[in-house]
């Protein structure tokens, strides 16, 4: 078994989960960074002739990556390495690959919730958004010229929980909180523990197909301050440029066009399919997959009286 | 020193604190549409129970025909210019209904891509007119409320009214029969006179991105004044269910059935219409 991104925190608990996990024999794990352009990754899947590939390589952040253009290089080309060199394996039986509900987009008129096969009503035209949908494109296109390959692809709501970092959370957390002025968006996120085990559960079992990954229950954004004790200030939008300027010069470097969408029109994943197929079960809601992630992160309410923390 | 009835101004009060309290540290439960029952109870609603009760002073009759509990599909005619008769109608199954009821708006996309409108109204329950959004509704035993006019209904000029429009492609019947819940025909008589169109500026519609800008005897010529709608009687009538679980699983997808249940509907709430407007005294009292 192979994890490509083992060194992301997603990555790091997988390879634990997967290693503690007894019927997993071999565990191998190789750096996103690698993926991108370098030919090792195609060595390594060639040298192992791994039954299973655990592709976590996805990287929203424009600054780990090393800017915009080398994430979407590490993240588009590096799928289609990482697929091609799978394609030449033999041994290989499954591929879970690790997308993101940001291939759905955000617009007002999609419906309240996104199913797996529900088509967005605007498809992510930049940014992860994009770079996500293009991946999943290449999957797919490997999916059916190797119908022997077990294809999982897994679209996870935002992270929440100890150790995790992201923009998003980074934005939630900020001092006083801009919001876009006459909006007000469901939010939902997934416990990174709920995370890994959907992972786990997809890599050790053979469940072809796509599904989302989230947690249960949506919490508003003016709810999520709330219970924060993050005062909000509203901001009236001229535009998502300037939004999303105001909180990258407020110190959220990789907040994207894609989150400023986010923030305005919000995102709910429907989680029927998963649940019906792999039996997965989120064990922490949105509202506790939040608060463990203020507790882990020991976040003090600035606005005293008005909440007891989280 | 007098002992305090219960429901006096000391609950009152201790009521509201409660109620801030629970704002400020956002205790109160949002479902995965963005309804916030706490906020809608509490707030939305009493600001339009005066515009229901001692304004349009709306009359109703059938609310017996909605199911005490479990899904039903709400099918009533749009009017008014501006979407009040949604409005109403929800107020009328929260106070009027024994099971106090919340109605489920299925609301025109254009809602939603407004600041404010878009957000208050998911608040107060509604989400988009889309197939999806009302089966999860209807599956969850909700009721849930669709005006197949739109805007066609909502805009049409002062010389149409109480005259159905079309009812698009019967999308709110599949909808119904895949999830097996009765359709409940609505007639609402009162709500086509609150601002009679007389025209409409198709150009500032287009510039506006609306579907239409309306001109009535008093709007915009009176400006802000011409906002007021007129102090109309209204009644608001719940006819007899119409049941949807008879029918083979497939049912949904056959269009001869599905045309056949929409007129059906249509002709009733039509019928309705005629006989309430014949046992009308006066459009105000």
């Amino acid at each position: 078994m192979l994890v490509i991104g083992a060194d992301g925190l997603l990555g790091r608990f997988v390879v634990e989960a997967l290693r503690a996990h007894g019927s997993v024999r071999f565990v191998a794990g190789a750096d996103g960074a690698d993926a991108s352009g370098s030919p090792a990754i195609a060595r390594l899947i060639a040298d192992a002739d791994p039954d299973t590939v655990v592709h976590l390589g996805l990287e929203p952040r424009p600054s780990k990556a090393g800017g915009r253009a080398a994430m979407k290089e590490r993240n588009v080309i590096g799928t289609m390495q990482v697929l091609a060199a799978c394609s030449r394996a033999p041994g290989l039986h499954r591929l879970v690959v690790k997308s993101s509900g940001a291939v759905y987009g955000c617009a007002p008129r999609d419906p309240a919730l996104f199913a797996e096969d529900t088509p967005p009503h605007q498809p992510p035209t930049s940014g992860y958004g994009k770079d996500v949908a293009e991946a999943e494109g290449y999957v797919r296109g490997f999916a059916r010229r190797r119908p022997d390959v077990a294809v999982s692809v897994l679209r996870f709501a935002p992270f929440a929980g100890p150790g995790v970092a992201s923009p998003l959370l980074d934005y939630l957390t900020m001092p006083v909180v801009p919001t876009v002025l006459g909006y007000d968006p469901r939010l939902q996120f997934v416990h990174i523990d709920d995370a890994v085990r959907a992972m786990v559960l997809a890599a050790v079992g053979a469940h072809p197909g796509t599904y989302n990954v989230a947690a249960d229950g949506a919490l508003l954004l003016s709810q999520i301050t709330r219970r924060l004790g993050r005062p909000t200030f509203p901001v009236v939008s001229f535009g998502a440029g300037f939004f999303g300027g105001l909180i990258r010069r407020a110190g959220v470097t990789d907040f994207t066009p894609d989150q400023v969408a986010l923030v305005r029109y919000g995102r709910v994943l429907d989680t029927a399919r998963i649940k019906a197929r792999l039996g997965w079960e989120p064990r922490y809601t949105t509202a506790q997959a939040l608060r463990a992630h203020a507790e882990a992160v020991g976040l003090t309410p600035v606005v005293p009286g008005w909440t007891k923390g989280y | 020193m007098g002992e305090v009835s219960p429901g006096g101004w000391e609950d009152k009060a201790a009521r509201g604190l409660a109620f801030l309290r629970r704002r400020l540290n956002g205790e109160y439960e949002v479902d995965d549409f963005g309804f916030d029952p706490d906020l809608n109870d509490h707030v939305l609603m009493n600001v339009l129970r005066p515009l229901y009760e001692k304004y349009f002073r709306v009359g109703v009759s059938g609310i017996e025909n909605v199911p005490a509990e479990g899904g039903a599909l709400i099918v009533a005619n749009h009017s008014g210019t501006v979407p009040v008769d949604a409005l109403m109608t929800q107020v009328a199954l929260l106070d009027h209904h024994p099971a106090r009821r919340h109605l489920r708006m299925l609301a025109a996309d254009l809602v939603f891509t407004l600041p404010f409108v878009g957000e208050l109204s998911r608040k107060m329950g509604h989400t988009l007119a889309c197939n999806p959004d009302a089966e999860r509704l209807l599956r969850g035993g909700e009721v849930v409320a669709v005006f197949p006019e739109g805007f066609k209904g909502v805009g049409k000029p002062f010389s149409q009214r109480y005259r159905l429009q079309r009812f698009g492609r019967g999308g709110f019947v599949s909808a119904a029969l895949r999830t097996g819940v009765p359709i409940i025909p609505v007639s609402i008589v009162g709500a086509e006179e609150i601002y009679p169109k007389i025209a409409d500026l198709k150009p500032l519609a287009r510039l506006m991105g609306l579907p239409y800008f309306p001109i009535t005897p008093t709007f915009p010529l009176l400006g802000p004044l011409g906002l007021v709608p007129l102090p109309t009687k209204w009644h608001i009538a719940f006819g007899e269910p119409i049941p949807t679980s008879g029918y083979e699983p497939g049912a949904a997808d056959d269009p001869m059935l599905v045309f056949d249940l929409t007129d059906r509907v249509r002709e009733t709430i039509q019928d309705t219409l005629y006989r309430l407007l014949l046992q009308r005294r006066s459009v105000f009292f």
